[in-house]
């Protein structure tokens, strides 16, 4: 929507704000617009995100992106991409790039179903 | 450690082939970012200098410093270049000139269409605009960075790019592989590349957070709304809004402020009044953000072909920088408005940068900012409380998602006038949309810095609360373990740094000389000429000439009218197919000088004279006095008694003088004549003194802006100096010349 300048009338409300207290002001309406942002990543994924983890557990991008691909056509993102790899792990007694690589072949998929259920 | 290489020469190329091998092994020796150490009340020459870093170990100083001193004082603050040439290999060699030069920050620009990318590259394939940011290409830089920095003596920050759909992997590679600084702001992927907005805020989390792990410095990316506006006076309500969002939410997922640097640009170009538009902005934004770094980058939004033009505006914006503040000083090449980078142009824009700060260097304490002016007072409290409106709006209308949604960012009207011309995204559309999930109940990540909710087993916590690192569920992770870091190398058989080096291997081999501006062999040169027509005929004309010139892909990059009748300026580019093989070039030896003392020691212990004139019908004096007057650097100095005689004098008369002053030395000034008088000038002389008897006791020198050693010499001289001679050269040649004679 197109808007002649309104500033004048729009202010009226800010004028008697001390500097101090017009700054304190942009910065709580900042810290306002941004708290629903935070809170939304804080409780969702993604699959970079899924990604990084895995490169975190040492696993190289070309493997991370096989694995990370197959967690999203099963729906098993929203439980971790390194909770998957991490149960392989632990069922195979190895350490995270050799899980995820027999992940990455298609291996071990019945044993995080059987942790996480089925597909969303 | 095993990935050491040998210090650079600086009389040596790097060698790429070197910086390869053993690359999988390479591992950064620091991480983080590394300001400059500034020296208060530095002395340097004869001058005090108040805003000033460590001085360099080796550098290339400004071109007038060699009459101070060659000193080369560094601005306190970090500089930048940015640099894009699309080749790993070639980047490189650009970074060390550019660190000669006074950059310590270096950011590399990324190849267009990676940030659609939902993924992470490998290799080193070539990039268009820039290059593909990879691991390999990552670990190259970095080593390369470690040589140039020890050859310079000062530590240089690494920078590039945290944006696009894979923030959250490209962070965590920039980790691991020591990037120093990166760009990391999600409102640029929602607004300029089109990324699905909950997709870009729920990955900058992570990445961010990572990032602050690190200790990658943060900069933000504000400045795109700066060059996209379509009046971009009227965006600066705006960004503050969208500085403030990025700080906010930077802080919020755990980035410390020191870590925050705002991307700020002065909006405006002459021929507006813009250091008047532009510094109430530099104020109100450093009054709402002093907590936070402020990187200072230089005008685009203006930027047009014409080099000089965009280097004066770069000039004003340094001048808000010294007025206000600047933590880094980024820089844009001269050449940004009408190409890729040229090599020569990135060090052209870091010395714009150093001349102009060091220029100013304890200007604000001298002239300064009069912030009870109304017109100033008024207008920064404004800007303030324009970008409160816009806030409150936002909030009202739902929020930050809903705003984009309702095109409140980069609208050409300033807030709360609005044009309807902003940028529209839809939060249920753009790349990547419908990515993101619901953590489970169940979500782990057992790895450390991970952001968001995370349900990792009892007493994996972290170290800083006394409990297990979530790492130490899978035995460490990449962030606490550099061993872990995987090496993935070229995954693309041709479009790799090893093809394109063998296709240029002879060149590098046998040190074969072909121009370039950006890329090793490119051929490219450029052709400056005034046609004496108007533009449009001058355009078509310069093409011609070019083809005859033997250039190919001929180009103008920039054509500015002098008169629309009388003439019109063309810069010209094209490819010169020409390789000039060093073995086959006569280069003059350069004359060996003596050392200042040895000559004091000579002239004083013979009592030196000379007598000098500029002889034939020639009133020009400057080039003598350059030579023998003391404050020139010229003869006087090491103590030769010097008569000049004055211009237009016959060389009977100074061969007169040289005797009655029982002189040994005579020097001739002449400029070049159609006539052949400078040939019989020097002729006359030679045989005058031999007629006198005198010759062996005299040396006979000529000098002039056309003269050369040889033809002086074939004329009877026993010496000739040209155009860049000193005194010093002059004085030398007479010492070694009279020792070698036995004088």
């Amino acid at each position: 929507m197109a808007r002649e300048d309104t500033f004048r009338e729009a202010r009226k409300h800010l004028e008697g704000l001390s500097d101090e207290a017009l700054e304190a002001r942009f910065w709580s309406l900042a810290q306002q617009c941004v708290d629903p942002l935070v809170e939304l990543a804080r409780t969702h994924t993604s699959p970079s995100i899924e990604r990084s983890v895995l490169m975190r557990m040492g696993v190289d991008s070309r493997t991370s992106m096989a694995v990370v691909s197959e967690c999203e056509t099963r729906g098993f993102l929203g439980h971790g991409a390194g909770h998957a790899v991490y149960l392989c792990m632990q069922a195979w007694s190895c350490d995270a790039p050799a899980a995820a690589a027999r992940l990455a072949a298609g291996e071990g998929w019945d044993l995080v179903a059987e942790k996480f259920g089925g597909a969303r | 450690m095993s990935d050491r290489l040998p210090p650079l020469d600086p009389c040596v190329k790097m060698d790429i082939q070197s910086l390869l091998d053993g690359l999988e092994q390479y591992r950064p020796r620091r991480h983080g970012w590394t300001w400059r150490t500034a020296v208060p009340g530095q002395k340097m020459y004869e001058f005090t200098y108040h805003e000033t870093s460590e001085p360099l170990k080796q550098s290339v100083p400004l071109p007038a410093a060699h009459y101070f001193d060659n000193i080369d004082p560094q601005p306190d603050c970090v500089v930048t270049t940015e640099i894009a040439s699309g080749r790993p290999e070639d980047d490189i060699r650009r970074m060390r000139m550019a660190a000669w030069h006074g950059a310590d920050h270096i950011m590399v620009i990324r190849t267009a269409g990676q940030s659609h990318i939902d993924g992470l590259l490998e290799g080193t394939p070539e990039g268009v605009g820039g290059i593909a940011v990879t691991r390999k290409q990552c670990r190259l830089t970095r080593r390369a960075l470690d040589l140039i920095e020890d050859e310079v003596g000062r530590p240089i920050n690494y920078h590039s790019y945290v944006s696009g759909v894979a923030g959250p992997e490209i962070a965590v590679m920039f980790a691991e592989e020591g990037v120093n600084g990166a760009h990391q702001d999600p409102q640029y992927n929602v607004l300029y590349r089109n990324i699905n907005m909950y997709r870009s805020f729920v990955d900058a989390a992570v990445a961010k957070h990572v990032m602050a792990a690190a200790g990658i410095l943060q900069i933000d990316g504000a400045h795109n709304a700066n060059a996209t506006a379509v009046r971009a006076w009227k965006v600066m309500p705006e960004l503050l809004v969208q500085h403030a969002i990025n700080c906010a939410y930077s802080r919020s997922v755990g980035m410390p402020a020191e870590q925050i640097a705002l991307s700020t640009v002065p909006p405006d170009a002459p021929p507006a009044p813009c250091m008047r538009m532009d510094l109430p902005y530099a104020i109100a934004l450093r009054d709402l953000f002093g907590e936070y770094k402020m990187r200072a980058q230089q005008n685009t939004r203006y930027m047009e072909a014409d080099g000089r033009e965009a280097t004066v505006s770069h000039v004003l914006n340094l001048m808000i920088s010294r007025l206000t503040s600047a933590d880094i000083q980024s820089t844009i090449t001269p050449d940004e408005g009408r190409n890729v980078p040229w090599h020569y142009n990135n060090v052209a824009a870091i010395n714009t940068a150093k001349q102009s700060l060091v220029g100013m260097d304890g200007l604000r304490e001298v002239v300064r900012i009069d912030r009870e002016n109304p017109e100033l007072k008024d207008r920064v409290r404004e800007l303030k409380e324009r970008a409160v409106l816009f806030l409150e709006a936002m909030i009202a209308d739902g929020g930050y998602f809903a705003g984009v949604e309702d095109a409140y960012f980069v609208d050409s009207g300033e807030y709360p006038e609005t044009h309807d011309d902003g940028i529209a995204r839809d939060s249920q559309g753009g790349v990547a949309e419908g990515t993101i999930v619901p953590r489970a109940d169940d979500y782990m990540a057992p790895v450390c810095h991970h952001f968001g909710e995370n349900h990792l087993p009892e007493g994996f916590r972290g170290r800083a609360f006394g409990e297990a690192a979530p790492c130490d569920l899978i035995g460490g992770c990449t962030l606490c373990d550099d061993s872990k870091v995987p090496f993935v190398d070229e995954l693309d058989p041709e479009d790799n740094m090893n093809a394109r080096l063998a296709a240029t291997a002879e060149m590098r081999e046998r040190g074969l000389i072909k121009p370039e501006v950006e890329w090793a062999g490119d051929g490219i040169v450029a052709v400056t000429m005034f046609l004496p027509v108007s533009d449009r005929i001058a355009e078509a004309a310069a093409l011609e000439i070019g083809r005859s010139m033997n250039l190919s892909d001929c180009e103008v990059i920039n054509r500015q009218v002098m008169h629309p009748a009388e003439g019109t300026l063309i810069e010209l580019k094209g490819r010169l197919d020409v390789t000039i093989d060093p073995a086959t070039l006569v280069i003059p030896d350069l004359p060996e000088v003596l050392t200042d003392e040895e000559i004091r020691d000579f002239v004083h212990e013979r009592g030196l004279k000379a007598v000098a004139a500029t002889v034939g019908e020639d009133e020009h004096s400057v080039g003598m006095r350059e030579i023998i007057d003391i404050k020139h650097g010229g003869l006087e100095k090491w103590g030769f008694g010097v008569t000049y005689l004055g211009t237009s004098v016959p060389v009977e008369k100074v061969l007169d003088a040289a005797i009655e002053h029982a002189a040994s030395i005579v020097l001739i000034s002449t400029i070049i004549t159609h006539g052949d008088m400078h040939r019989r000038n020097m002729e006359k002389l030679a045989d005058l003194a031999a007629e006198k008897g005198v010759r062996d006791k005299l040396i006979l020198i000529a000098g002039g802006t056309q003269v050369t050693d040889e033809l002086a010499c074939s004329w009877g001289m026993d010496a000739g100096f040209g155009r860049k001679t000193h005194g010093i050269d002059v004085a030398s040649f007479v010492v070694k010349t009279m020792r070698e004679r036995g004088m």
